[in-house]
C-alpha cells in the first residue's frame, strides 16, 4: 500500500470545491437569456381532464409560453425492464404521458408548463390556467387496489395488476413444509420512503440554433441512460445532437436514476422556443414527483426442523408500482427483491410470488438497497421470530443455517450463485464489537432506571455490482449493464479518466484516482476524474446498485492494463530490450533484474513525440478505453446489531448503540467506505423508526414536506460502530464487491428486532415500521395491537 | 420593486428586488453567489444558513430587504485565498460531507455553534444540529468534524 493507493484513506480530492461554496449543481447554472419553467401539477389522484384553458396564462407578464399535453405530442416515458406473469404473459405496461393526456393518476401528475422570464412569475401565470377536472375514485394501496371493484387506474390493466410473477419451486417448498417441526408466520408492512436527497431535482434544456444541438443539465445519476431514453423512446432526437450533461449532483440514492417528465419538457421546450429553460424542484414538488421506495405487504412463513434448521420459505408480497412505471419500477420488486430471500442461510426449498399493482400513488421505484432491504427484512424477522418461538439464542440460529464457509459458489433455490462470504466472521465480529454477551446485565441496569432495552441483530446479503448483461437480458431488462472507462494520458505524463460512473457523493473523483495512483505510481494531483457529461464520456450506464467500483472500476483497471501495456512496448524500445523482460513498477519501466528503467513520464511523452519509437508497430499516443461487463453480481454481506432503550411513559425509543461488520471485498479508501456505511445506517433507522409516506383515503399525500415526513435528525441518531472483514469478490479484478446500499439495507430490520427485543417481555411479538413513539406507546398499552393495526 | 444596500462578504451591494425576494434568491440569482443552497421551503433543511450580523440564519426564511445594512457571510466568504476556515478544514479532515448539498448550510451553521461552545460534547453538537438535515453522512462524521473545528476555533486557529 502507498500513501495514496489501495487502502489508504485518502482525504476527498472533492471537498475543496463542495466546502467553499464553489460547487456546480445543476441549478447553481445560468445559461444566456433562460428562462424558467414552472410544472402544474394535478391537484386529485385520479381525474379526468375535460379541458384546460391557458387564454389568461399565456397573456400574464413574463410569460413566454404554456405547453398542455395537447401541445406535446411526443412519445411516453420508457420502462427499462420488462417482467413476465407466471403464465408466461407480459406484465401490462400502460403509457406514461410526459404532460397528462385526457388523464391525471397521482396527486403531482403533470398537466401544463408555464415558462416565463422569472421562476415566480411563472408560479403567478400557473395559478391562471384553468383546468377543468371530472375527479374519479381513487385507491392508494396496493391491496385495496386489488379487490374486485376497486379505481381502476389504467385501461391496460385489469384489476389494477401490472404482473403476478414468481420465481422458485413451489413443489419442494411445500413439501418442506410438510415435514416441518415447527413454521412461523409473519406479516410484514414495508413501509413506503421518500428518497430525499438534499439537492432537489432540476433541469435546463438548451438549443443551440447555429448547430441545432441540444444540451440537458441534469440532476441524474446516469446521464447516457438519460439521452438514450429521452432521445429514442420520447423525443425521437438523434443521440449524436443531445449533450447530457450531470454535474455536481447533490445526492441520488436512486431516485435519481430515472428518466422524468422534466427532463424531456425543458429540452422539448428549449427546442421549440430557441432559448435555455430551466425547471428546480420545490422540495415539496419532490415529494409529489420523485419516484418513491419500497411499499410492500408481505406474508411469510418459515419451515424449520426440531433443531432450527431452515427447511423453507414462502413469501408473498404485493407490491405497490404507483400509478406509472418507473424505469426500473417492476425490477425491484422481482429480481432485486426474490433473489435475494436466501439470506445469508441454506435454506433449501423456496417459493415466492410477487403482485406489482397499479395505485393513484407516485411511481414506486429503486431507493437505497431497492428490493433489498425488503428481502433482508423479511428473512431477518423471520428468522428473529422463529428464534424467539423455539426459544434458541438469536445469534446461535443465525450460525446454525449459515451457508459454510466452503460451499462458494454456493447455488441458491432463487436463482442467485454466491460467490464469495464469511458470514460466521462477520457475525463474531459484530457482536464482539457490540458485547453481545454482556447485554443481560446492560438490560437489567436500563430496567432499574425503568426503562425497556432490546438487542436486535440482522444479517444481511445483497446483490451489488450490477450486472451481466446477458443474465439481466434475459430476465427482461432493455439494457446492458457494463460500464466503460477511458484513460487518457497526457503528453507531460498527467492523466485523466473519463469513467461511465457518476458520484453524486460517493468520492469518485478521489478514489477512482487512488486506483491509477497505485497502478501507475503517480501522485493523486496529476489525476482527474472526469463524469457526468456525455460529450466528454464516450458511454456509461451511470451509477446505482453500488455498481461504480465493482462494475465501473473493473473497467478502470482494464483500461489501465492496457496503457501499462502499450507502455512496456514503449519502454522496450527505448531500453532497447525485449518486451517481456520489462517490468513496471512504482512509476517506472525497467529491465527485470536490472537497474536500467525509464520513468512512466518519459514514456507518456515518447507516445506523443514519437521521434525514437517502434512506429511500424505502435501507433503514437497513450489513451485507452476499457468496457468491462461483469461475468456476475458481487455479493456484500454483514452483521449489525442495534441495542435500544424504550421509555414506557412516551414510547419513545432510543437507539443507544449501532454496531457493523462489513464484508465489502477489497477497500480502496477506508474513510470512505465508512461514510457510505453511516449514511445508509441513517436511511435504514429512518425507515425503522422515523419515515412513512402516508396517503389519505383520497390518495392525497399527507406527508408532503419536511414538516410532515420525518427526516432523522443528528440528534435522532447515535455514533456507529462500524468495521469490515474482507473475502474478496471472485470474479473481478479488484476483488471489490461494492457498498453504498449495505447500510439501508442491514438496519431496519435490526432496529425493529431490538425494539420486539425491548417490548419482548410485555407481550409483543411484532411492531410495524416506523415504531415511532406514538406506535410504541400504543404497542406497550395493548400489546395486541401491531397484529390488528395497518 | 425595492432598493437594498447590505454588505456580503466584505463588499458593499446595491440592489433592486420585488418585494417579495428571499434572501437566498438575492445571494444566488442576483448576486450569483451559488454556495447558498436551497434544500426545502418549509425553513426545515438548513442548506441555505447564512450569517447575518454574527448569527446563523436560513436565508429562505428572510426577505431580501430585511438584510438593510446588514453584514452578511456566505460560504463563499469563509477561507482566505486556498487556506481553508478552521472549520472547513475539519469538514474535509473528517470526511463530514459526502454530496456537498447541505454541507454550506453545516459549515455556516457550526461556525456559530462554535463561537458559543469551546469544548462542546456530541450531544450538545447533535442538539445544535437539529434544524440542519443531512441525507448522506448519518451525521456521524459532521459530529467529528464539528467537535474538531469548534477546538480548532477556540484554539485561535482562526
Amino acid at each position: 500500500m502507498t500513501a495514496t493507493g489501495i487502502g489508504a484513506s485518502v482525504r476527498r480530492k472533492e471537498d475543496a470545491r463542495f466546502l467553499t461554496g464553489k460547487g456546480n449543481y445543476v441549478d447553481d447554472i445560468s445559461r444566456p437569456g433562460q428562462l424558467h419553467a414552472y410544472i402544474l401539477r394535478s391537484p386529485h389522484a385520479h381525474a379526468e381532464i375535460r379541458g384546460v384553458d391557458t387564454v389568461q396564462a399565456k397573456a400574464a407578464p413574463g410569460v413566454a409560453a404554456v405547453f398542455t399535453g395537447a401541445d406535446m405530442q411526443v412519445g411516453g416515458l420508457p420502462c427499462g425492464w420488462l417482467i413476465h406473469s407466471k403464465d408466461g404473459t407480459p406484465m401490462a405496461e400502460p403509457p406514461h404521458p410526459v404532460l397528462a393526456q385526457g388523464k391525471v393518476r397521482h396527486v403531482g401528475d403533470p398537466v401544463a408548463v408555464v415558462i416565463a422570464d422569472t421562476r415566480d412569475r411563472a408560479k403567478d401565470a400557473a395559478e391562471l390556467v384553468k383546468v377543468d377536472y371530472k375527479t374519479l375514485p381513487a385507491v392508494a394501496s396496493a391491496e385495496a387496489a386489488l379487490k374486485p371493484g376497486a379505481p381502476r387506474v389504467h385501461e391496460a390493466a385489469a384489476n389494477n395488476l401490472c404482473y403476478d410473477w414468481h420465481i422458485g419451486d413451489e413443489a419442494a417448498t411445500k413439501a418442506a413444509f410438510a415435514k416441518a417441526a415447527h413454521i412461523t408466520r409473519l406479516d410484514v408492512v414495508n413501509n413506503r420512503l421518500v428518497a430525499n436527497p438534499m439537492e432537489p431535482r432540476a433541469a435546463i434544456g438548451d438549443f443551440d440554433r447555429g448547430t441545432g444541438e441540444y444540451t440537458l443539465y441534469t440532476t441524474t445519476q446516469n446521464p447516457h441512460v438519460i439521452r438514450l431514453l429521452m432521445c429514442a423512446f420520447v423525443l425521437q432526437l438523434p443521440e449524436h445532437k443531445v449533450r447530457v450533461v450531470a454535474p455536481d449532483v447533490g445526492g441520488g440514492f436512486g431516485t435519481k436514476i430515472f428518466h422524468y417528465a422534466e427532463e424531456a419538457i425543458v429540452t422539448w421546450a428549449a427546442g421549440k422556443l430557441a432559448k435555455a429553460v430551466k425547471w428546480t424542484a420545490d422540495r415539496s414538488e419532490s415529494f409529489l414527483s420523485d419516484a418513491q421506495g419500497r411499499d410492500h405487504v408481505t406474508h411469510a412463513e418459515l419451515a424449520l426442523d426440531k433443531d432450527g434448521k431452515f427447511l423453507g420459505l414462502r413469501v408473498s408480497t404485493v407490491a405497490n408500482l404507483g400509478a406509472y412505471l418507473s424505469t426500473f419500477g417492476p425490477a425491484v420488486p422481482t429480481y432485486l427483491y426474490a433473489t435475494l430471500l436466501a439470506g445469508t442461510y441454506t435454506t433449501p426449498a423456496i417459493y415466492a410470488e410477487v403482485k406489482g399493482v397499479f395505485t393513484n400513488t407516485v411511481p414506486v421505484d429503486a431507493y437505497r438497497g431497492a428490493g433489498r432491504p425488503e428481502a433482508c427484512f423479511v428473512v431477518e424477522r423471520i428468522v428473529d421470530k422463529a428464534a424467539r418461538e423455539m426459544k434458541v439464542d438469536p445469534a446461535e440460529l443465525r450460525r446454525r443455517n449459515f451457508i459454510p464457509k466452503n460451499a462458494y459458489p454456493y447455488q441458491t433455490p432463487v436463482a442467485v450463485v454466491y460467490d464469495s462470504g464469511d458470514y460466521f466472521s462477520t457475525l463474531e465480529m459484530a457482536l464482539k464489537a457490540a458485547d453481545y454477551d454482556g447485554f443481560a446485565k446492560r438490560r437489567e441496569e436500563s430496567a432499574k432506571r425503568g426503562k425497556l432495552r432490546g438487542l436486535g441483530l440482522a444479517t444481511y446479503i445483497e446483490a451489488c455490482g450490477v450486472a451481466p448483461s446477458q443474465l439481466v437480458g434475459q430476465l427482461g431488462a432493455r439494457a446492458g449493464l457494463y460500464e466503460s472507462a477511458e484513460v487518457r494520458v497526457h503528453p507531460t505524463g498527467s492523466i485523466s479518466v473519463f469513467t461511465g460512473s457518476h458520484s453524486h457523493g460517493q468520492g469518485h473523483e478521489t478514489t477512482f484516482a487512488q486506483l491509477v495512483s497505485e497502478r501507475l505510481g503517480i501522485p493523486l494531483e496529476s489525476i482527474d476524474i472526469i463524469h457526468g457529461d456525455t460529450n466528454k464520456i464516450q458511454f456509461g450506464m451511470g451509477t446505482y446498485g453500488s455498481r461504480s467500483l465493482p462494475v465501473g472500476g473493473s473497467a478502470l483497471v482494464k483500461a489501465l492494463d492496457k496503457i501499462v501495456n502499450k507502455g512496456k512496448k514503449i519502454a522496450a524500445h527505448l531500453l532497447e530490450a525485449s518486451e517481456t523482460d520489462i517490468e513496471f513498477k512504482d512509476g517506472k519501466f525497467s529491465i527485470a533484474g536490472t537497474d536500467k528503467n525509464v520513468p512512466f513520464g518519459q514514456v507518456a511523452f515518447t507516445a506523443y513525440v514519437p521521434h525514437n519509437y517502434p512506429s511500424q508497430e505502435l501507433e503514437p499516443g497513450l489513451d485507452e478505453t476499457a468496457f468491462y461487463d461483469p461475468a456476475n453480481f458481487t455479493y456484500p454481506s454483514g452483521a449489525y446489531v442495534a441495542e435500544v432503550e424504550v421509555d414506557r411513559d412516551t414510547g419513545a425509543v432510543q437507539l443507544v448503540n449501532f454496531t457493523c461488520a462489513d464484508d465489502f471485498g477489497r477497500i480502496i479508501n477506508p474513510m470512505i467506505v465508512a461514510g457510505q456505511v453511516h449514511g445508509g445506517l441513517a436511511q435504514g433507522i429512518g425507515q425503522a423508526l422515523y419515515e412513512n409516506t402516508i396517503y389519505d383515503k383520497d390518495a392525497q399525500l399527507v406527508t408532503g414536506s419536511f414538516m410532515d415526513y420525518c427526516m432523522p435528525r443528528a440528534d435522532n441518531l447515535p455514533s456507529f460502530t462500524v468495521d469490515t472483514h474482507v473475502t474478496l469478490c471472485a470474479h473481478n479484478p479488484l476483488g471489490v464487491k461494492g457498498c453504498g446500499e449495505a447500510g439501508a439495507i442491514g438496519a431496519p430490520v435490526a432496529v425493529i428486532n431490538a425494539v420486539v427485543d425491548a417490548l419482548g417481555p410485555l407481550g409483543v411479538t411484532d411492531l410495524t415500521m416506523p415504531a415511532t413513539a406514538e406506535k410504541v406507546w400504543r404497542a406497550i398499552h395493548d400489546p395486541n395491537m401491531p397484529k390488528a393495526a395497518e | 420593486m425595492a432598493t437594498v444596500t447590505l454588505t456580503v462578504n466584505g463588499k458593499p451591494v446595491t440592489a433592486t428586488v420585488e418585494p417579495r425576494t428571499l434572501l437566498v434568491q438575492l445571494l444566488r440569482e442576483q448576486l450569483g453567489l451559488t454556495g447558498t443552497h436551497i434544500g426545502c421551503d418549509t425553513s426545515q433543511c438548513g442548506a441555505c444558513v447564512v450569517d447575518v450580523d454574527g448569527i446563523s440564519v436560513k436565508s429562505c426564511t428572510m426577505l431580501a430587504v430585511q438584510a438593510e445594512g446588514a453584514q452578511v457571510t456566505t460560504i463563499e466568504g469563509l477561507a482566505h485565498g486556498d487556506k481553508l476556515h478552521p472549520m472547513q478544514e475539519a469538514f474535509r479532515e473528517h470526511h463530514g460531507l459526502q454530496c456537498g448539498f447541505c454541507t454550506p448550510g453545516m459549515v455556516m451553521s457550526a461556525i456559530d455553534f462554535a463561537k458559543h461552545h469551546k469544548h462542546p460534547t456530541e450531544q450538545q453538537i447533535r442538539h445544535w444540529l437539529e434544524g440542519n438535515i443531512c441525507r448522506c453522512t448519518g451525521y456521524h462524521n459532521i459530529v467529528k468534524a464539528i467537535k474538531a473545528g469548534t477546538e480548532a476555533m477556540a484554539g485561535g486557529a482562526s
